[in-house]
């Protein structure tokens, strides 16, 4: 919010490329996404209530991509996201710290923990804060195992992040909004729609005025998470969401909050919201 | 040496006589080029699957050359005539000198 330097005819300057895109009418709805022929994803939907007046259906960003792109994430043996799930069952059933347990020894199988991704981030008690899934995985490792934390954006923390969301695939997100979150939840709202960067544009620029739109060469999508972490084809690997939020805000010219930052992570728990409705579809493939 | 190397393989379970089946294969490897320079300045040896070949009870069904440019976790998609029922056989050759193999079976009825 530091950032606020005013560049109007630059910012003009892209919304007239954007308007000069393929309108909505490009938004392919109505094909639907089945993983591994038996795991049935929502990728369009209503609206949560408090976007009913935004939006009148809420997409995925798989409705947003090719073809090609789509029928990559229709089998897992296709989704290349998949090889770093496989490298987090490894990690899962690995025992790390000085307690000498492994994730398996409090939670089984990774099946548990079908219901995080969908609820996450939430409210969490012990600690007074709304806490992310990396959060709540730094939380077991250094409460619990005594073991080193993982980096919030390391790659075994993807990895994992990618293991818990693959399990709850085709639930449905359902972040709370309400109760204690809600102070969070608002303070995420405000980061959505303040303008950042020398181009001063918020998320809503993109993501809710022009999505279906082309941003150069870019199909703005809704700018939804449930697809998160995500593989992308662009680097070859699987992307956090604050990854992704920094990436977002750097493109506008502006300074980012930090991965992991108070910021993102309100930020994070509102994006969610908005997609409350959604399939949890991580490691989704994107480009 | 390449680390977590794994390969994959996805062949139908049965076929007819005749039929053209698709066979799927995915190796993770980094695949690195050699093109690329560390921080420290220096080049970072080029680790690549250098030949991939699929083998079917014994006769050669692809052999391919895989150059610097193709990238990490190599996938490869072929059709195949089966006609009796066998194995396919596959083995990928890493630079560093290792073979990675897999196998699998099919049922032609």
């Amino acid at each position: 919010m530091t950032n606020k330097v005013l560049l109007g005819s630059v910012s003009a300057a892209i919304f007239a490329v954007a308007a000069a895109g393929i309108g909505l009418a490009d938004i392919r709805t109505g094909a639907s996404l089945v993983i591994n022929g038996e795991i049935p994803i929502v990728t369009e939907t209503e609206p949560p209530e408090f976007l009913q007046d935004v939006f009148p259906e809420i997409y995925s960003g798989w409705v947003f991509r090719t073809d090609e792109t789509r029928a990559m994430e229709e089998d897992d043996f296709d989704n290349p996201g998949m090889l770093y799930v496989e490298q987090g069952i490894e990690a899962f059933n690995t025992v790390m710290g000085t307690e000498g347990n492994s994730c398996a020894s409090c939670h089984d199988a990774p099946e548990s923990l079908a219901n995080v991704r969908p609820t996450y981030p939430q409210w969490d008690e012990a600690h007074g804060e709304v806490q992310t899934v990396e959060m709540q995985i730094i939380e077991c490792q250094t409460e619990r195992m005594g073991a080193e934390p993982y980096g919030y954006d390391s790659q075994q923390m993807r990895n994992m992040a990618s293991l818990i969301a693959s399990v709850g695939r085709g639930q449905p997100v359902n972040v709370a909004i309400d109760g204690p979150a809600a102070e969070t939840w608002e303070a995420g709202r405000e980061i959505y729609y303040t303008q950042f960067g020398q181009l001063e544009m918020s998320c809503a620029d993109c993501h809710e005025r022009n999505y279906g739109n082309l941003i150069r060469a870019d199909h703005l999508s809704q700018g939804q998470i449930n697809g998160f972490p995500t593989y992308r084809l662009k680097n070859a690997n699987v992307n956090s969401v604050h990854n992704r939020f920094r990436g977002c805000i750097r493109d506008t010219r502006g300074e980012t909050f930090a991965v992991g930052s108070p910021e993102f992570i309100a930020l994070e728990l509102y994006v969610a919201s908005r997609g409350n409705g959604l399939s949890v579809e991580g490691p989704s493939v994107r480009n | 040496m390449a680390e977590n190397v794994t390969p994959r393989v996805r062949v139908p379970r049965d076929a007819t006589v005749g039929e053209v089946v698709s066979v799927r294969t995915l190796i993770s490897h980094q695949m690195e080029s050699g093109q690329r320079r560390g921080s420290d300045g220096e080049l970072i040896p080029r680790s690549i699957i250098n030949r991939f070949t699929c083998e079917f009870n014994g006769t050669s069904v692809v052999d391919v050359t895989i150059e610097p440019s193709v990238s990490t976790n190599p996938y490869f998609q072929f059709d195949a005539t089966v006609n009796e029922s066998g194995t396919f056989a596959f083995t990928w050759y890493d630079d560093d000198g290792s073979v990675y193999t897999d196998s699998a079976e099919i049922t032609v009825a």
